[in-house]
């Protein structure tokens, strides 16, 4: 059967992007934040998942707001990199595992959450930073995705209670499925950041940092936080953090921290958190 | 029950918040930079502005303030953030300029205000 092995809590900026694609990653002001991730990478290769689930939101590059799904999820045997308004990012097509995004879907509507079913997604930033921050590829990725997105954009919003139910439905859906997979999941975004008005660029270290200790420790009292409350800490960017509490909802309680970096150069915190469940 | 989710009293780092009215209030304009997601719309619009916007059916309003690049006032009339960025791209002004602007700043003096600009 499926067994979700493990989840990533990680920033998805996209300067982030910028600075891998220009090779900036040994800079001074890139290494706190590229170097964080080596040891991810080697933990990654070491557990050799065969699925990830993305949990990230888009930004304009797949989907419009003619018609925006709160819950997207990926259910194809690739994806493709979009355009996003600067280029094609030279990446491999993402694969899929259409099987086990099938089971997913089916499993998660069951369960009474109403997702868009995508058999066509085009994946940006918010997928691709993460996807490359983790896992290196050659004329592949090492592990097949599953992208699921989620409207961050356009309030109301999904609340973070909400998200954090989708990722024990997720858990339900991976430990039903028939197969001998090992899954992890990703939870992207964040952390704080305002991106509009003359506040623009603030950020809040002292809020990221407590976020990083209730995500391991302590989710519900996140989950208890209304979206005011989450904008008021992290900005009205910010609001992106509660992706994380899909990844937190699908892992146990226990499940024990490897990884946590965090690093705010310029006007995004930028955390990372891992989290391993115990065989 | 329902949980309030916003207290509309108390706006957020004194900006707005990209919701429903906001949406519909700008949806040409965010469909217009929707639109510049392929090369040859990117390579249309530099080439020629004003018919590229017409296209899109934008008030006389909505046009100026694209025409005038005020990233803060397309944001009050609805211009969403992360749309905003792609017409950044075609017009030559990036996310940090766009800000900079957004807070009465050069951009120099912006970066100036950074943990470390060495990251942008």
């Amino acid at each position: 059967m499926g067994t979700l092995i493990a989840g990533i809590g990680t920033s998805h900026v996209p300067s982030i992007g910028g600075a891998h694609d220009r090779g900036k990653q040994a800079t001074p002001a890139w290494r706190p934040l590229f170097d964080a991730y080596v040891p991810v990478r080697e933990w990654l290769k070491e557990i050799k998942p065969d699925v990830a689930i993305m949990v990230y939101n888009d930004h304009g590059a797949d989907f419009f707001f003619d018609k925006y799904p709160t819950f997207a999820v990926g259910a194809a045997d690739s994806y493709a990199i979009a355009d996003e308004g600067f280029g094609t990012r030279p990446f491999p097509a993402i694969r899929g595992d259409l099987q086990f995004s099938q089971h997913l879907c089916e499993s998660l509507v069951y369960d009474e959450f109403d997702i868009t079913v995508c058999q066509e997604m085009r994946v940006e930033h918010g997928f691709l930073v993460p996807m490359h921050l983790c896992f290196d590829h050659d004329d592949t990725w090492p592990v097949a995705s599953v992208p699921i997105a989620v409207n961050v954009l356009q309030h109301p919003l999904p609340t973070a209670r909400r998200c954090l139910r989708l990722g024990q439905a997720i858990r339900r859906a991976v430990d039903s499925y028939p197969k001998d997979i090992k899954v992890v999941i990703l939870g992207t975004g964040g952390m704080s950041h305002q991106l509009t008005g003359k506040h623009f660029g603030e950020m809040n270290e002292a809020w990221d940092q407590d976020f990083l200790d209730r995500i391991e420790s302590d989710p519900d009292s996140l989950a208890a936080l209304t979206h005011q409350e989450f904008m008021e800490r992290f900005g009205a960017e910010g609001i992106e953090l509660i992706m994380w509490l899909v990844m937190r909802g699908a892992l146990s309680a226990g499940a024990s921290r490897v990884h946590r970096n965090y690093y705010a150069p310029m006007t995004t915190g930028m955390g990372l958190i891992t989290l391993e469940e115990r065989p | 029950m329902t949980t309030p989710q916003r207290d509309r009293s108390r706006p957020i780092n004194e900006s707005l918040v990209f919701d429903l009215p906001l949406s519909w209030a700008g949806y040409r304009i965010n469909k217009m930079c929707n639109s510049l997601t392929s090369p040859e719309n990117r390579a249309a619009y530099q080439a020629d502005e004003e018919a590229y916007l017409a296209a899109y059916d934008l008030s006389p309003e909505q046009k100026a303030l694209v025409l005038a690049r005020d990233f803060g006032g397309l944001l009050d009339a609805g211009a969403n953030i992360y749309f905003l960025l792609k017409l950044g791209v075609v017009t030559g002004n990036g996310l940090y300029r766009m800000g900079a602007s957004m807070r009465g700043e050069t951009y120099e003096q912006f970066l100036a205000t950074r943990n470390d600009h060495g990251a942008v």
